[in-house]
């Protein structure tokens, strides 16, 4: 086992940033803790490492129990969120600062220090300091520096975060590439959904300090176990209906729909959940087609975003260029559309507070 | 010329102009009179043994102010910006008290503290310890006046530098002592260099605070402020300018050394 985290919880006065949060990482694996800002996902984090100490629960790495041992002993690597590189040393003298402290030998120091330079693409740089090199350079001093005692975990809080999308998306796939070859349990903080997606072995979904689910990147995007999930993993479209017999009707409309895969009683309030990708066009109605309004078509280079009218509501639809005929579909066109998947979530959870945070995460307005 | 130009141009003269009438013109006065006494005169009124007296007692004060204020500041500066407890703003305002208060009430303050009939003073009395008129009391009241000095210059410093640097330190197995001295003090180094530049500037310059409880007494208790002033009523003017030259110069060396350091090093 590389890391297993046990009912920890941690207040912050009476705000509680992790509540009772389980879950375990194998040896050798790379996970993401995902989750919106100031869902706790820093917070476990860092009581990993040791640098925050939980309220309860404990934390076991390698098997051993750490609860009670400061960060010094626990001997984690951590990447800080802001690389937290000692401003007043060289690069060589960051990446050896660990090897220091543990009075290596000096000839020692030095061949790990250029080994690791090597590793992070970073040789000639050993004699400048962490003010003249830029975003990506310095998260590969602060990875170098961390890399270098060997540490068996590897933790890594937003660690792209504050870097330009390309050289995030090029870093990203480099630490995909690293953790293949070094192969260390790692666990890595992100908001970033797509680089949960990309570069991870597993997903753990926190929100409000709770774990939401934990599992690959595939079985989180396809099979949210709840709508905190549908909604955070990927984009969404979420459309107030309720059930009326053996149907879904869309609410404000008489749009109506099969109700299938959903055993919530007649008439109750539902909210359904609709990825842009899971809805198709077609020119025909049909059995479960709903009539609706193409209002406006965006090219989006690889693939078509449209806005649709659906009654009232304005939903988003993502086609495939190659299958979307442009010609055929034109704005202002009626159309109709089926939602080849979709998941029911009734009301009953707390429709105005999953609304309300929907709203903060950007998804609705 | 445009307005704007004109403007320009007016701010530059009179910023100049106040440079010159404020700092400029009274030190070259002093150099003047320094010179017309004559180089030699100049030289033997600081070999007298009153002039010696006087350097050497105030090398000796702004020594002991600037190692015990460095440490003291230091560990201030470190607790009021690292440390949540009640009272921090309280004790952050009061931090800036010794510009605020006169440095003569404040001298005035520790003769009824630590004077022969004092609250703590008839305590050392009793111990044979005289601190009032007497260099420990010169030392506590230099210390009083240069007390912000490094705290207020160090403490900006490590806020902008945050935790993240030590925490990293201790990731990577630092004692705190370890991240102490290879983290936080290199990375406020200039803050605190800074710091005690000011307060050597003004340990060896303090008048107010120094005057009231050294009491003044030749050869025994007069720092070099207090000598130019007893050279200055016994209208022995030559001895004056020689000790205020010297003092001057040795101001002025101090700023500028710092300021070529601070420039040559890039700041990293």
């Amino acid at each position: 086992m590389g890391i297993q985290v046990k009912d920890i919880s941690k207040y912050f006065g009476k705000f509680c940033a992790v509540d009772n949060v389980s879950f375990e990482v194998a040896e050798g694996e790379l996970v993401a803790l995902l989750g919106p800002s100031g869902s706790g996902k820093s917070t476990i984090l860092r009581i990993i490492a040791g640098l925050e100490i939980p309220d309860s629960g404990e934390v076991f790495i390698t098997g051993r129990d750490v609860t009670t041992l400061t960060a010094q002993q626990r001997k984690v690597g951590f990447v800080f969120q802001h690389y937290a590189l000692f401003k007043h040393m060289t690069v060589q003298k960051n990446i050896a600062f660990g090897l220091e402290i543990q009075k290596r030998p000096k000839k020692k120091i030095a061949e790990k220090v250029d080994e690791l330079l090597n590793l992070v693409k970073l040789q000639g740089y050993e004699k400048h300091y962490p003010a003249q090199l830029s975003g990506g350079q310095r998260q590969r001093v602060a990875l170098a520096r961390t890399l270098a005692t060997e540490p068996a975990v590897l933790l890594l809080d937003e660690p792209f975060g504050s870097l330009d999308l390309k050289v995030r998306q090029n870093l990203a796939a480099w630490l995909k590439e690293l953790h293949v070859k070094l192969h260390i349990t790692s666990v890595f903080v992100t908001h970033d959904q797509s680089e949960a997606i990309e570069i991870s072995d597993k997903i753990v979904v926190i929100n409000r300090g709770k774990v939401e689910q934990v599992g690959n990147a595939h079985g989180v995007y396809e099979y949210p176990e709840s709508r905190f999930v549908a909604s955070f993993i990927g984009q969404v479209n979420v459309i107030d209906a309720f059930v009326q017999g053996s149907k879904i009707v869309i609410k404000d409309t008489s749009i109506a729909m099969d109700n299938k895969g959903s055993d919530t009683p007649d008439g109750s309030e539902i909210v359904l959940l609709v990825r842009p990708e899971d809805i198709m066009l077609q020119e025909n109605p049909g059995l479960n087609a709903l009539p609706c309004r193409i209002k406006q078509i965006h090219y989006r280079g690889s693939f078509y975003e449209l806005d649709i009218e659906l009654g009232e509501i304005l939903i988003k639809a993502i086609e495939n260029k190659n299958s979307f005929m442009k010609d055929n579909w034109n704005e202002d066109r009626p159309v109709f559309i089926e939602f080849k998947k979709y998941k029911v979530f009734d009301i009953r959870e707390g429709h105005g507070a999953v609304r309300e945070q929907l709203r903060q995460l950007g998804y609705i307005e | 010329m445009k307005r704007a130009d004109i403007v320009k141009t007016l701010l530059l003269v009179l910023v100049t102009g106040w440079f010159l009438v404020l700092i400029m013109v009274p030190v070259f006065g002093i150099m003047q009179e320094a010179i017309k006494f004559g180089l030699a005169n100049v030289l033997s009124s600081l070999m007298t043994p009153h002039a010696r007296h006087a350097f050497l007692l105030t090398f000796w004060i702004t020594v002991a102010a600037v190692v015990i204020n460095s440490i003291f500041g230091i560990i201030l500066a470190v607790v009021l910006v690292k440390q949540n407890f009640k009272g921090k703003l309280f004790i952050e305002g009061l931090l800036d008290l010794p510009f605020a208060v006169s440095p003569v009430v404040a001298g005035f303050m520790f003769i009824i503290l630590f004077g022969p009939q004092g609250l703590i003073g008839s305590w050392f009395e009793g111990q044979g310890i005289k601190i009032i008129y007497a260099l420990p009391g010169m030392i506590i009241a230099t210390l009083f006046v240069t007390l912000p000095f490094v705290a207020r210059e160090v403490m900006p410093v490590l806020r902008e530098s945050g935790l993240e640097q030590e925490e990293a330190a201790y990731v990577l197995g630092a004692s705190r002592w370890q991240a102490f001295w290879r983290v936080t003090l290199p990375s406020v180094k200039w803050g605190l260099i800074y710091g005690v530049t000011l307060t050597v500037a003004r340990a060896i310059g303090e008048f107010g605070a120094v005057i009231v409880v050294s009491g003044n007494i030749i050869n025994r208790t007069q720092t070099v402020p207090l000598h130019i002033h007893q050279e200055f009523t016994d209208f022995n003017y030559g001895g004056a300018y020689s000790a205020a030259l010297l003092l001057a110069v040795i101001s002025f060396t101090l700023l500028i050394t710092l300021q070529t350091i601070y420039r040559r090093t890039d700041r990293v």
